[in-house]
């Protein structure tokens, strides 16, 4: 029986689409079945990060409605076959074409068959965020160390209570470590202070997420970037191992020359 | 040392303990707003638990969060129409 994880964030544009993404890579590259759900009814984008969406016949709404099934609307990942597949979102439809109960429903056939199955919520606090979280085991909360970001995952925190999903994990995103050395950003500590639930991972502010979400290919695949390194820690967090966090913030020129160095002659 | 030289090259205050002030001022707020429901809840228990010691006037009775610029109180006013006796309770 595998495991519904939600991934979600209040806030718009904080990352919640390419965590999801690189995450499914990443439990995939572990050897796990990983079914993608994009539950962003409308402002479908999953399918885009993934390289995938020249390939899309079926959407979730179809399945929800009886137009095909299951296993019909899952799109087989390039690299990864049968091991990531992706349910899309509908395109021309509303979010509330669909409702908690059929996703709860549908989670429960998608569980049977995936070890993983990740929930790719829409923002904001609506309908949209409403179905997504429902059937969901778990929650991993996407934040940017910006006050708004911030905010809003505080205020998931509380409406994920409600829905009883209790223990919700977070993911601090674009952390730029230049600005944390000058005092210009939170800092993970600070974030951890203010929203006090247990910290999944933290990722650098990263250009090549943007050179590989144009390409269509996870981030996490690229062994010599920081972010696809902190994708693929959290990634064996996930999986139960215990890996220490990346150094984003103490790092001084020294360290960072060196390890360049290293990078550089492990690549040779 | 860190922050000493920090200070030294005049970098330590950056706009984060800006930041930090906000973000905590603004969660003070935002944690204090009490769904309608859990209000209602709360004042049904608040109703259920004082009745055992005293009459009250249940139609009177307010509850509200009051906010102050870094704090929260939960004040509750409840008119009381008779003290039950000792020993009477329960
Ligand atoms: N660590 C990062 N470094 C650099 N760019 C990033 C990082 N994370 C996300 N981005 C970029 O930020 C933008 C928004 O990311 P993404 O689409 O994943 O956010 P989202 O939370 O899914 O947005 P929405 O709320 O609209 O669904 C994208 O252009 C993405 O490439
Ligand atoms: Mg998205």
């Amino acid at each position: 029986m595998g495991k519904v994880i939600v991934i979600t964030s209040g806030k718009g544009g904080v990352g919640k689409t390419t965590t999801t993404a690189n995450l499914g890579h990443g439990l995939a590259a572990l050897g796990r079945k990983v079914c993608l759900v994009d539950a962003d009814i409308g402002l479908r984008n999953l399918d885009v990060v993934l390289g995938l969406e020249n390939r899309i016949v079926y959407h979730l709404l179809d399945v929800v409605e009886g137009n095909c099934t299951v296993s019909k609307a899952l799109i087989r990942d390039k690299q990864h076959g049968e091991n990531l597949v992706l349910l899309a979102a509908a395109q021309t439809r509303e979010k509330d074409a669909v409702n908690p109960d059929q996703m709860r429903d549908l989670m429960k056939v998608l569980r049977k068959e995936y070890d993983y199955v990740l929930v790719d919520c829409p923002a904001g606090i609506e309908q949209g965020f409403r179905n997504a979280v429902a059937g969901a085991d778990q929650a991993i909360l996407v934040t940017t160390p910006e006050v708004s970001a911030v905010r809003d995952a505080d205020r998931i925190v509380g409406l994920l209570e409600a829905t009883e999903l209790h223990d919700p994990q977070v993911i601090i995103n674009r952390i730029r470590p230049d600005m944390v050395r000058r005092g210009d950003m939170l800092d993970i500590s600070d974030v951890d202070d203010f929203l006090r639930i247990p910290i999944l991972g933290i990722v650098p502010d990263d250009e090549s997420i943007i050179v590989s979400t144009n390409r269509g290919e996870p981030v996490v695949n690229d062994q010599r970037s920081r972010s696809g390194q902190a994708y693929r820690n959290i990634c064996r967090r996930l999986e139960g191992q215990e890996v220490s966090f990346m150094d984003l913030q103490g790092e001084n020129f020294m360290q960072r020359l060196l390890r360049r160095i290293r990078v550089g002659a492990a690549n040779r | 040392m860190l922050e000493f030289l920090g200070r030294l090259l005049g970098t330590s205050d950056g706009s984060k303990t800006k930041a930090k002030e906000r973000l905590r001022l603004v969660l003070v707020h935002d944690r204090s707003s009490l769904s309608p429901g859990l209000l209602e809840s709360l004042k049904e228990d608040l109703i259920k638990v004082i009745s055992k010691y005293m009459d009250i006037d249940e139609s009177g009775l307010e509850v509200n969060l009051d906010k102050s610029d870094d704090s929260v109180a939960l004040v509750a006013n409840i008119p009381v129409k008779n003290v039950k006796r000792q020993g009477k309770g329960k």
